[in-house]
């Protein structure tokens, strides 16, 4: 193939540009068809306020400092703009109320914070079989 | 899996030249050079390379002492020095193609260096 | 005696995909010297490891580059793992493995598809980035990222594949395999590539050894370098050969990259064939202390991290010394004595990732 001299090869190109011509287009008509996506990508990271037991694994793992915990006045906060989508807090955290959403946070034109109020509620304690310690409701 | 085995000898400035013209005339390639700070000196890593087996020499200096260049034996070195003396601060004398400092222009001058704060730090 | 000139290039022209600045001095038509300024897009990646613990510190290097990312990530863990003396499980290596290749099959199509715009011919351009979307959408279905796959941590993988999966994934490459062979063929055969860079660019064979060439820059002038023959992750269990040529010229590094596609999708099929079952990851606690150089094959040539920890769980240092700074030096001996034309053609054959060589 090297340094021997072919015959002239000028239209190698021709049934690669033919089949283009007459098959339908090989894009996608986005946004009148919606993008492709399969059920493990990665869009962004939706939380289930009512299980979140506020422990803060997900902020001490978030390798971009996207998710913020206040415990005394029960919010999570994320900032969409330094969320990475790398799944992380997802994995790690010991509840499972994070889950990974297949589509991408939507462009706006002001960047700002999304805040979720906890509505999580401890469940009461069962009373223990001794008399001695009575049971405790905790919230 | 296998992990290659790689070795690490401690030489002198005075002794680099010697060591390095060793390598060229014994075949390996250059792979690599690098700094590295370690509290108040710095250490150099020459790497280099035959028939993937891979050894490694290393010089440590102070700030300000010179360290002479090894472009005449690999002319493909210039690039680690200019940019080891542009991040560091490190003063190499006799590189082939000497950019004086303009080769990565950054706002803080040596900024991987000693004296080089980061944002909102306090020198 | 002639005049000469002083013309600068980039860092914005439009066959660059990334920002790197030549001066070149002409007399009349014909290069004489080329000097390389870099530097547009340092971003100081290496400090971070003092904001970062180390097992956070895999989404910055495999943030380095987007073409490259997975080896990245794959070099950094292999290389905080040996320190540690980590024993990764045999499956977390083959899905390594896959992925890796994966990402060259990616690279090799996307730079032939940047090639083929750079000299003019935007149909063949098209016609690999078609192929290549396959081979995203492959990348999609089992990491969840198209180009950053988020997929390797220290201690093994994140994420499985199942073994139906593999098995598609093979009937898959064999659809993919007859597609990329009518591509190559247009690109080894048609007369007017051929004539725009046989003999165009030549790098002579102890050239491209001594002033450190690495990659396909080197296998194209007859250096038989690659560093997957030193057997990191599973690669020690696999057969395949190093693909060479020997003219040194733009045409024998294209004819390096188009033959190497093949070999990527052969390694992919054999490593689906042997993979074992098990675990994917291990539990990893405490911090590295100690030093390793770990190296491994980037689609662009020969990658090394230099990693140093002492004994805090944050790293001491970070070098990452990536294929195209070490191959800036046999590209300014190449641009010696070249027509002005035939500059852009010559530097990007290289591959250049400027933005992995800069961090």
């Amino acid at each position: 193939m090297h340094g021997e001299v072919s015959e002239m090869a000028f239209f190698e190109m021709a049934k690669t540009a033919i089949k283009s011509l007459i098959h339908s287009p090989a894009t996608i008509r986005y946004p009148f068809q919606p993008a492709k996506k399969t059920p493990i990508s990665r869009g962004h990271v939706i939380v289930d306020a009512s299980r979140c037991i506020s422990c803060g694994t997900c902020q001490r793992k978030c390798p971009s400092q996207a998710i913020l915990l206040n415990k005394e006045a029960k919010t999570w906060q994320i900032d969409r703009f330094r969320c990475i989508v790398c799944n992380s807090c997802v994995e790690t955290c010991p509840v499972k109320c994070l889950v990974m959403d297949t589509q991408y946070t939507a462009p706006v034109t002001k960047k700002s914070v999304e805040i979720v109020t906890i509505t999580y509620v401890k469940p009461p304690k069962p009373a223990p079989a001794t008399a001695a310690a009575g049971g405790e409701a905790k919230t | 899996m296998k992990y290659e085995a790689q070795t690490t000898t401690l030489v002198e400035v005075g002794r680099l030249i010697g060591r390095v013209e060793q390598f060229r005339s014994d075949g390996c390639r250059l792979v690599q050079i690098s700094a590295t700070k370690n509290g108040e000196m710095y250490e150099i890593n020459y790497s280099f390379d035959k028939d993937y087996k891979f050894e490694n020499i290393r010089i440590t200096i102070p700030i300000d002492q010179e360290v002479p260049s090894i472009s005449g034996m690999y002319w493909g070195a210039f690039v680690y020095e200019n940019e080891m003396h542009d991040l560091f601060g490190i003063q190499v004398k006799g590189i082939n193609i000497d950019y004086k400092g303009n080769l990565i222009k950054t706002t803080i001058k040596y900024p991987f260096g000693a004296g080089a704060v980061l944002k909102g730090e306090k020198p | 005696m002639t005049q000469r000139i002083v013309i600068p290039f980039g860092p914005q022209h439009p066959v660059l995909p990334e920002p790197i600045h030549f001066d070149l001095v002409l007399e009349d038509e014909h290069v004489v010297e080329a000097l390389p300024t870099i530097g547009y897009v340092h971003r100081g990646l290496e400090r971070l490891i003092e904001k970062r613990e180390y097992p956070e510190y895999v989404y910055i290097v495999e943030r380095t580059c987007g073409i490259c990312s997975f080896i990245h990530s794959l070099t950094y863990c292999q290389g905080i793992e040996q320190i540690m003396g980590i024993e990764v499980p045999e499956r977390a290596h083959f899905l390594r493995t896959i992925w890796s290749e994966y990402s060259r099959l990616h690279s090799h199509l996307l730079w032939l598809g940047c090639f083929a715009d750079g000299i003019g011919f935007e149909n063949l351009f098209m016609g690999a980035w078609r192929i290549r979307e396959s081979i995203l959408d492959v990348l999609e279905q089992t990491t969840g990222g198209r180009v950053i796959q988020s997929s390797c941590k220290v201690g093994g993988v994140r994420r499985d594949i199942s073994a139906e999966k593999l098995d598609q994934m093979a009937r898959d490459l064999d659809g993919i395999q007859k597609e990329i062979a009518d591509l190559t063929t247009v690109f080894l055969q048609d007369d007017s590539i051929r004539h725009r860079l046989k003999n165009v660019g030549v790098l002579s064979k102890d050239d491209a050894y001594h002033l450190g060439a690495v990659g396909p820059t080197a296998r194209g002038s007859g250096v038989a370098i690659d560093i997957r023959q030193t057997g990191y992750a599973a690669y020690d269990k696999l057969h395949f050969e190093v693909v060479t040529e020997n003219d040194g010229d733009c045409y024998a590094r294209c004819a390096v990259r188009a033959r190497e596609l093949f070999t990527s999708i052969d390694l992919i099929k054999q490593a689906i064939a042997k993979i074992p079952e098990g675990p994917i990851d291990i539990k990893v606690t405490g911090a590295p202390n100690g030093e390793y150089f770990s190296r491994s094959e980037q689609p662009r040539g020969e990658l090394v991290h230099y990693l140093r920890g002492n004994g805090t769980k944050f790293l001491a240092r970070s070098r990452i010394r990536t294929p195209t700074l070490t191959n800036v030096p046999p590209l300014v001996k190449m641009l010696q004595g070249c027509e002005l034309a035939d500059v852009p053609v010559i530097i990007l054959s290289i591959d250049p990732c400027i933005g992995c060589m800069e961090r």
